[in-house]
C-alpha cells in the first residue's frame, strides 16, 4: 500500500485566473455567476423577441414580419424564458445559495456541476442557430404539439429536438448535484425541518427535475422517430395519436410549470422575513404545502387539453384536481399575509418585489383557478385570457422573485449594496409596466382574440396598442437592473456580513462575510 | 416618510383603477366573455361571472389585510415586531375555508359541464374538417359540402387597403344551420390540429386529425356568428376564422337544395368539353383561393417550404407527375391530397392554369389538362 504525501496547501486556494477561471470552474459560485449571466443573457435575447412580437401586434394587419417568421418568434420567446432563463436563474441561486444556506464548502459534486452549465450554452447555441438557416427555427409553439412539430415542420427540428436532450441532461444532473447536496453536506444540527424554505423548495424542485425531464425527453425521442425512422407514434395514418403527444408532453409540463415557481416560493418567504423582521409564519405548513403542489402536479396535466376531446369522467376528475391546488396555493398566500401581519416592516427593493409576487401571483392564481373550471374553459382556452394568466405567474411571479433574491442576496455576493434609490425606480417602473402588458391581455382574451395570432380583428386594437406600449416599457427598464447590478459589482457601500438588519439570525449565510469566502464554509458551522 | 406614503398612495390608486376596468369590462361585453345565444352559453357565462366574483372578494379579503399591515406595522412607525409564529387552528381554519369555498364552485360547474357535454345525434349532423388553412363543413344527411375561405383580401392585410368592419372575420361561404334545431357538429383535422370556436354557441372543440370529436348547438335566433382558428396550425393560423348563419327553417331548406343542385351540376361539367380560356379562366379563382397562401400569387412559393411553381420541372415537363401530387399530395409535407377534397372539373383547371400561368405557358410544354384525365386518373389507381 502506498500513501498519498498531501503537498498542496489548502490555504491558498483561490479562482484561476482568465478564462480557464470560468471554464473549468468547480466553484459554487463561479457556476452560480455563470447560470446568472447565462440567464440574464438569454432574458435579453428572449425579451427581444417579445418586442418583435409586440411590435408586430401593436396594430391590425402585418408591418414588420411575416406570420412565419411571427411563429418563430412566439415558439422561441416561450422556450427561451421557459428553459434559458427562469430554470438557469433559479440553479444559479441554488449555487450560490444553498451550499451558504446549509454550512458546506461546495456542491457536492463540483465537476457534474461544470458539466451542467456549459451543457446549457450548447443547447442554446444549437437551438438559436437555428433561426438563421435557410428554412427557419421551430415554428410550432413551445408545447410543439404534433403532427405541426413533426410530420409539418421544418427539418430544423431535428436540431431543436437535439438542443431539448441537452437542457434536459443538463437539468437532471444539476437536480443529482442539488439533492445530493443537500442529503448530504448540511450542517450538524441542520435537520430537515430546520431546513431554510428556500432549501426545501429546491429539494422539492429537484425531485421534480429528475422525474419529469426524461419524460420530455422520451417524447423529444418519439418525435424523433417519426419524422426520420417511419414510425407513427403521433401520426394519425400510421395508427398512432396526435392527442398522446398532449398527454405526454403535459405531463412533463404541469409539474414544470411548478418547477419554475416553486422555488420563488423559498425565495419570497426569506425576503418577507427578514423585512418583517418577524419569523416565517407556519414554517411547517409551508414545507407540506410546497410537497402538496408537487405531489398534485402530477395528476393535474390534461386541464390544459379540455377542448381535446375527453371524456366526461376525465374532464371533471382533472377539474377537482385542478381546483384542489388552490388549497396550498392559498395557504402559502395567507402564511406570508400572516409574517407581516404585526411585524416590523421596511420597504426596501427585495422587499418590494416580494409584496408585488405576493400580490400579482394570486392575480394569476385566480385566473388559474377560473381557467380550472372545465365549462368556462371552452371559452378561456387558447386564448390571451391563458397568456395573460401565465405571464402574471411568470413575470410577477418567477421573475420578480428571481429579481428579488438578486437584489436581497446581491450585496452578500459582490460585497457593495446596490443603489436603494436605482433599485426602487426599478421596481416602480417594472411594476407599472408589467401590468400595463399582462393586465388588459385578460381583457383581450375574454373578448375572444386567439393566441399564436400574428394579425387580428379590429375590436382588439385599443387594448393591443396599450399592451405593445407596456412592453417597451417593460423591456428597456430591464436594462436599468443590468445597469444597477453591473454598478454593485463595480462599487458602492460596503455590505456587513449580515446586510440587512436582524438577517444574522435568519439563516448560516449571513454569517459569512460579504462578499463570502471562496469555499464558505472551511469549517462546519453547529445548528442549535 | 413621504417615500411610504407615496407607495401606499400609489397602490391604492392601482388596485382601484383595475377595480374599475373590471368593473367596466363587466358591462362592456366588448371586453369581457360574450353571453353568448344559446342556453349553455349564456350558463358558462353566469358560471365565469359567479367564479370572477368569488375571487374579487377573496382578493379584496386578503389584499385588505396584507396592505393594511403593511400601513400598519411599518417600520418607519416605529412598528415593533411581535414574537410570534404558527398557530395550528389558523391553519386549519383557512385550510377548511379555503375547501368549502372550492365545493361552493365545484358544485354550478359540475352541473354546467354535464349540460354542455352530451354527444347524443342531432336532428342536423355536421362533419367539420379542419385543413391548413380553412375550412371544410359537409352536411351528413344530404351528402353536400364546401369549403370556407377567409374572404377579407391580401391587401387589407398588408395594409394597401382600408381595413373592412369584419377584417379578417369574414368567410366566402358561411355555414348555414336552422334554429331552433339540435345540431350536433363532429369536429376532425385533415393534416395538423385546428380547434373550431364559436364564442357565441361557447363552442370550442379541437380539430384532430384521425379522430371524430363531437360539439352540439341549438341557436334559438337568426344571426351571423363568428368564430376563430384557436389551436396552433401554422403560418395561416390566425386567417381561417369560422362564420355561422343560423337562419328559418325555410331557408335552411332552400339554401341545402340549392347546394344539391350545384353538386348535381358540376357533376354534368365533367363530362363537358372544356377550352383552354375556360379551364384557365376556372384554374385561376381555383388557384387564388385555394394554393396562393403557399405557392403565392405569383407562383414563386415561399422556398424552401413551399417550392416554386414557376419554373418547376414538373409544372413545365412532367404532366403525370404534376396530376399525381395534385391527387395524392406529397408524403411529410404540407401539400395535401387534394384529389379526395375537390371535383375533376378544379382538378383539371388548376393544373392546366399553372401549367400555362407565369412563365411556365412559355418554357413549358403548355399540356392542357381536362377533367376526362382526371377521370382516367382515378380509374387507373382504382386498378
Amino acid at each position: 500500500m502506498s500513501t498519498i504525501v498531501e503537498t498542496h496547501d489548502h490555504g491558498h486556494h483561490g479562482p484561476a485566473k482568465g478564462l480557464t477561471r470560468w471554464l473549468f470552474t468547480t466553484n459554487h459560485k463561479d457556476i452560480g455567476t455563470l447560470y446568472l449571466w447565462f440567464s440574464f443573457i438569454m432574458l435579453f435575447i428572449g425579451g427581444g423577441m417579445a418586442m418583435v412580437i409586440r411590435a408586430e401586434l401593436f396594430q391590425p394587419g402585418l408591418q414588420i414580419v411575416q406570420p412565419e417568421f411571427f411563429n418563430q418568434m412566439t415558439t422561441n420567446h416561450g422556450l427561451i424564458m421557459v428553459f434559458g432563463v427562469i430554470m438557469p436563474a433559479f440553479v444559479g441561486l441554488a449555487n450560490w445559495m444553498l451550499p451558504m444556506q446549509i454550512g458546506a464548502p461546495d456542491m457536492a459534486l463540483p465537476r457534474l456541476n461544470n458539466l451542467s452549465f456549459w451543457l446549457l450554452p450548447m443547447a442554446f447555441g444549437i437551438l438559436i442557430s437555428t433561426l438563421f438557416m435557410p428554412e427557419g427555427g421551430p415554428n410550432f409553439g413551445w408545447t410543439f404539439y404534433a403532427p405541426l412539430s413533426t410530420t409539418y415542420a421544418p427539418s430544423t427540428v431535428n436540431f431543436f429536438i437535439f438542443s431539448v436532450h441537452i437542457m434536459g441532461v443538463s437539468s437532471i444532473l444539476g437536480s443529482i448535484n442539488i439533492i445530493t447536496t443537500i442529503f448530504n453536506m448540511r450542517a450538524p444540527g441542520m435537520t430537515l425541518m430546520k431546513m431554510p424554505l428556500f432549501v426545501w423548495s429546491w429539494l422539492i424542485t429537484a425531485y421534480l427535475l429528475i422525474a419529469v425531464m426524461p419524460v420530455l425527453a422520451g417524447v423529444v425521442t418519439m418525435m424523433l422517430m417519426d419524422i426520420n425512422f417511419g414510425t407513427s407514434f403521433f401520426n394519425a395514418a400510421g395508427g398512432g395519436d396526435p392527442v398522446l403527444f398532449q398527454h405526454v408532453f403535459w405531463f412533463f409540463g404541469h409539474p414544470e410549470v411548478y418547477i419554475m415557481i416553486l422555488p420563488a416560493f423559498g425565495i419570497v418567504s426569506h425576503i418577507i422575513e427578514t423585512f418583517s423582521r418577524k419569523p416565517i409564519f407556519g414554517y411547517s405548513s409551508m414545507v407540506y404545502a410546497m410537497a402538496s403542489i408537487a405531489i398534485l402536479s402530477f395528476v393535474v396535466w390534461a386541464h390544459h387539453m379540455f377542448t381535446v376531446g375527453m371524456p366526461l369522467a376525465g374532464q371533471l376528475f382533472f377539474m377537482y384536481s385542478t381546483m384542489l391546488i388552490a388549497i396550498p396555493t392559498g395557504v402559502k398566500v395567507f402564511n406570508w399575509v400572516a409574517t407581516m401581519f404585526k411585524g416590523s416592516i421596511s420597504f426596501e427593493t427585495p422587499m418590494l418585489f416580494s409584496i408585488a409576487f405576493v400580490a400579482l401571483f394570486t392575480i394569476g392564481g385566480f385566473s388559474g383557478l377560473m381557467l380550472a373550471i372545465v365549462p368556462a374553459d371552452f371559452q378561456y382556452h387558447d386564448t390571451y385570457f391563458v397568456v395573460a394568466h401565465f405571464h402574471y405567474v411568470l413575470v410577477p411571479g418567477a421573475l420578480f422573485g428571481i429579481i428579488a433574491g438578486a437584489y436581497y442576496w446581491l450585496p452578500k455576493w459582490t460585497g457593495n449594496m446596490y443603489d436603494e434609490f436605482l433599485g426602487k425606480l426599478h421596481f416602480w417602473l417594472t411594476f407599472i409596466s408589467v401590468n400595463v402588458t399582462f393586465f388588459p391581455m385578460h381583457f383581450v382574451g375574454l373578448a375572444g382574440m386567439p393566441r399564436r395570432y400574428p394579425d387580428y380583428a379590429l375590436q382588439f386594437a385599443d387594448f393591443n396598442a396599450l399592451i405593445s406600449v407596456g412592453a417597451f416599457m417593460f423591456g428597456l427598464t430591464q436594462l436599468l437592473f443590468l445597469f444597477i447590478v453591473i454598478k454593485s459589482i463595480r462599487t458602492g457601500k460596503k455590505a456587513k456580513p449580515e446586510v440587512w438588519e436582524g438577517a444574522g439570525d435568519l439563516g448560516l449565510e449571513w454569517t459569512l462575510s460579504s462578499p463570502p469566502p471562496y469555499h464558505s464554509f472551511t469549517v462546519q458551522p453547529q445548528v442549535k | 416618510m413621504t417615500y411610504l406614503r407615496k407607495f401606499l398612495n400609489k397602490a391604492l390608486l392601482i388596485s382601484s383603477s383595475f377595480v374599475a376596468v373590471t368593473l367596466y369590462a363587466n358591462e362592456k361585453t366588448d371586453y369581457n366573455m360574450p353571453v353568448g345565444v344559446t342556453e349553455v352559453s349564456t350558463k358558462i357565462f353566469d358560471l365565469h361571472m359567479l367564479i370572477f366574483w368569488i375571487c374579487v372578494v377573496i382578493g379584496i379579503i386578503v389584499f385588505s389585510i396584507m396592505f393594511w399591515s403593511l400601513w400598519k406595522y411599518r417600520k418607519s412607525k416605529g412598528a415593533v415586531a411581535a414574537d410570534f409564529d404558527d398557530n395550528f387552528w389558523l391553519e386549519v381554519g383557512w385550510t377548511v375555508a379555503a375547501t368549502l369555498v372550492l365545493v361552493y364552485m365545484a358544485v354550478p360547474s359540475t352541473q354546467v359541464m354535464v349540460e354542455a357535454y352530451d354527444d347524443a345525434e342531432g336532428e342536423i349532423n355536421i362533419l367539420v374538417t379542419g385543413h391548413q388553412w380553412k375550412w371544410h363543413y359537409q352536411y351528413l344527411e344530404d351528402d353536400v359540402g364546401f369549403f370556407s375561405n377567409l374572404s377579407t383580401s391580401q391587401e387589407q392585410i398588408d395594409g394597401d387597403m382600408p381595413k373592412g368592419e369584419f377584417y379578417l372575420r369574414e368567410v366566402d361561404e358561411p355555414l348555414v344551420i336552422p334554429i331552433n334545431t339540435r345540431v350536433r357538429f363532429l369536429i376532425t383535422g385533415n393534416d395538423v390540429i385546428h380547434s373550431w370556436w364559436v364564442p357565441d354557441f361557447a363552442v370550442k372543440q379541437d380539430a384532430v386529425p384521425g379522430f371524430i370529436n363531437t360539439a352540439w348547438t341549438n341557436v334559438p335566433e337568426p344571426g351571423i356568428f363568428r368564430g376563430a382558428c384557436t389551436e396552433l396550425c401554422g403560418i395561416k393560423h390566425a386567417f381561417m376564422p369560422v362564420v355561422v348563419r343560423a337562419v328559418e327553417q325555410e331557408e335552411f331548406d332552400a339554401f341545402i337544395a340549392e347546394k344539391v343542385a350545384l353538386v348535381e351540376a358540376e357533376r354534368m361539367l365533367t363530362s363537358k368539353v372544356w377550352t383552354k380560356e375556360e379551364l384557365m379562366e376556372r384554374g385561376e379563382s381555383f388557384y387564388a383561393t385555394n394554393c396562393s397562401a403557399c405557392h403565392q400569387a405569383n407562383g414563386k412559393g415561399i422556398p424552401p417550404v413551399f417550392p416554386a411553381l414557376e419554373g418547376s420541372q414538373i409544372a413545365l415537363n412532367d404532366t403525370d407527375r404534376h396530376i399525381e401530387i395534385l391527387m395524392e399530395g406529397v408524403q411529410g409535407s404540407a401539400m395535401a391530397a387534394f384529389g379526395n377534397m375537390y371535383s375533376e372539373v378544379d382538378i383539371a383547371s388548376v393544373i392546366t392554369y399553372t401549367r400555362q400561368a407565369w412563365s411556365n405557358g412559355e418554357n413549358g410544354d403548355g399540356v392542357i389538362v381536362t377533367p376526362k384525365d382526371i377521370v382516367d386518373y382515378k380509374n387507373k389507381i382504382d386498378l
